[in-house]
């Protein structure tokens, strides 16, 4: 049990909540019946998911010549946006498996959400390759296997890497998310009236969850392991994303500094999506006594650090340009500053270098609308930032013969705008099915209920 | 198992539900003291005293996570090897079998195999999926109290009904029907 000094704390992340009950009546709440503006979001997300269909629908008809790609930058919006989404996903497993590892406490009331978020954006993140591709019906030949295709299994290959961890990440961060829903679905499952289609779901997916000794001393051993499976794994999942591009010779992709960078931007980018997300959660359900400013002050310094590396980053890599004396690596730099592609190599530095700068303000950590504003900043410009990495150094390669500028189609455009509507469809679903605040795991942090004391001596 | 045969030729059950966690930790080391060792205890989160106060050590889950994770990296290993093998394409004048690089797809494989193996341990070790409904349960269970049930002999119930009762149970089930989970 919590020491003293530990349950003060405790019961100081969420001073307004009052028992046990409580939290079930307030959590399980946002799981009745679903508002006006939950339909017109859910409305917009279809919208979103059908723009995806149609315009993937005309690359798939047309051919991948409905893109903007060409040579010599054959990766563009779609790589570009895959590295977006698998960055997202990155903060959840951060929340759910490293801070556990490291007891962090402020993590309960958000890790829920978080998670959700990572199992959504791999999702989103998994459309790109099979996007990219093409022929998206020979999508099975990623799959390096024995075969008598005349393919070549090339372990050797970042690209092959990438299958295995981006599935791996997948498959894992799905089981940690599913095993840590099943004691509060189980809370769910009791309070959802009886014979209701939602009840009988609930029942399946707990799976007769009963929180006996046996079931949670096991629980949480299980929690535990995959918590320490998952952390090496988050790591290494971007760093071989990362290493797409930093095994080749392109100028600007190839770094020792790639990995490192993009976890940390992974991170930055993660964290900054989670607060976007949990912002409007939060007013919409009135969840301020689960998320208090103290949770968002938290994120926000994560988000800081995490920025202050990414922004050392950039700056090392102009000045690796200059130092290492290279004239295509130089050029490569100069042009990302002041060529065709300044505007969004500036968007990128100003969103991510200059105006997290804010958060070393104890008052904005503290001001949801100004955290909001921040992080919805962040987002664009981690996308700018993948951007830029790509396309200007694609763009901008040894052979001046071979240099080209690229523009994103329509057909892209249409593609990139619509994958948002697929991960807030997700989204979307889930705080309306399942418990977006872990219910358990936030009574582990309230004081435990005891006796009241003296009863008998002062009873007459 | 039926309800008759779980609780046996007289023997019997009471459910007992506390609000407090010491009220609970307390009931559990004195049935234990008295010679009651079937004992079932439901929290709505998990609570180390219980466990303690119950006597578990460490848990059979690590065993699956072990075993699974090794033979992650058996099958990576012996997968990209096998399959270079199979294949063998000199490219830049490298081995075919280039070990460093393969270290990935294995350590991938470790994880995802590692993974599996502990929800795999864990759904064995907790006795689930359970769908029947012959369980003893409070649906308060989930929400905020604590449980323990007990089953003993029937000449040996008015102990334990007396042991549930010295500490305020909110409520009393006698004769609960159905068998003890897990």
């Amino acid at each position: 049990m919590a020491t003293a000094t530990e349950q003060e704390r405790g019961a100081k992340t969420h001073p307004d909540i009052r028992s046990y009950g409580e939290v079930n009546e307030d959590i399980l709440q946002m799981l009745s019946r679903p508002g006006k503006w939950w339909w017109i979001l859910l409305g917009m997300s279809i919208a979103g998911i059908g723009l995806l269909a149609f315009s993937w629908g005309n690359q798939i008809i047309n051919g991948i010549g409905m893109s903007g790609l060409n040579t010599p930058v054959g990766w563009g919006a779609y790589i570009t946006t895959f590295v977006f989404w698998v960055g997202i996903a990155h903060s959840g497993t951060l929340i759910s498996a490293i801070l556990f590892l490291f007891r962090a406490r402020w993590r309960q009331s958000i890790y829920r959400a978080a998670e959700a978020m990572t199992v959504f954006a791999v999702m989103t993140a998994g459309l790109y390759p099979l996007i990219h591709l093409g022929r998206v019906w020979h999508a099975y030949w990623l799959f390096p296997y024995p075969n008598q295709r005349m393919l070549w299994p090339n372990f050797s290959s970042p690209l092959v890497w990438d299958v295995f961890a981006v599935t791996t990440y997948f498959t894992v961060s799905s089981l940690f998310f599913l095993l840590g829903l099943i004691p509060d679905i189980a809370a769910a499952r009791d309070q959802a009236p009886k014979g209701t289609l939602r009840q009988k779901f609930y029942q399946l997916t707990s799976f007769g969850w009963r929180g006996t000794d046996r079931q949670w001393h096991h629980f949480g051993k299980a929690y535990l392991y995959l918590a320490a499976l998952a952390t090496p794994l988050v790591l290494s999942v971007h760093s071989v994303v990362s290493w797409d591009f930093a095994m080749s010779i392109v100028p600007g992709w190839h770094a020792t500094i790639f990995a490192p960078y993009f976890v940390a931007g992974a991170i930055f980018s993660g964290v900054a999506m989670v607060i976007t997300i949990l912002v409007p959660i939060r007013k919409a359900f009135g969840l301020e006594k689960y998320l208090t400013t103290k949770h968002f002050d938290a994120m926000a310094k994560l988000c800081l650090v995490t920025g202050l590396i990414v922004f050392y980053a950039y700056l090392t890599e102009f000045f690796m340009a200059w130092y290492s004396g290279e004239d295509p690596e130089r050029r490569v730099f100069w042009n990302r500053a002041f060529g065709h592609y300044w505007w969004a190599t500036w968007i990128m530095l100003t969103c991510n270098g200059i105006i997290p700068i804010l958060l070393w303000f104890k008052r904005v950590r503290y001001s949801i609308p100004a955290l909001f504003v921040i992080t919805l900043f962040i987002n664009i410009g981690m996308w700018f930032e993948r951007y830029v990495i790509i396309v200007t150094s694609l763009s901008h390669e040894y052979v001046p013969f071979a240099w080209n500028v690229y523009r994103p189609s329509l057909t892209e455009m249409g593609i990139v705008i619509g994958t948002f509507g697929w991960f807030f469809f997700w989204i979307l679903l889930f705080i309306r099915l399942l418990p977006p605040v872990a219910i358990a795991e936030i009574k582990e942090v309230l004081p435990p209920p005891m006796r009241p004391k003296k009863r008998e001596e002062v009873a007459p | 198992m039926s309800a008759a045969e779980a609780t046996g030729a007289g023997r019997e059950g009471i459910l007992a539900s506390y609000d407090f966690l010491d009220a609970t930790v307390d009931t559990i080391k004195r049935l234990r003291a008295e010679g009651f060792e079937e004992i079932t205890a439901f929290a709505p989160f998990p609570e180390h005293h219980i466990e303690a106060a119950l006597g578990y050590k460490a848990s059979p889950v690590s065993l699956f996570t072990l075993v699974g994770g090794l033979t992650g990296a058996a099958t990576g290993l012996a997968f990209t090897v096998f399959t270079s093998m199979d294949w063998p394409l000199v490219t830049g004048g490298k081995p075919i079998v280039a070990i460093p690089a393969y270290v990935i797809p294995t350590f991938e494989m470790t994880i995802l195999f590692g993974a599996f193996a502990t929800v795999i341990g864990v759904f064995w070790n907790m006795r689930i999926p359970d769908l029947t409904g012959d369980v003893v349960y409070d649906p308060e269970f989930s929400a905020g109290r604590f449980g323990i049930y007990v089953t003993a002999p029937s000449t040996r119930m008015d102990t334990v009904r007396e042991i549930l009762e010295e500490n305020g149970p909110s409520r009393l089930e006698e004769d609960a029907q159905g068998r003890a989970h897990g």
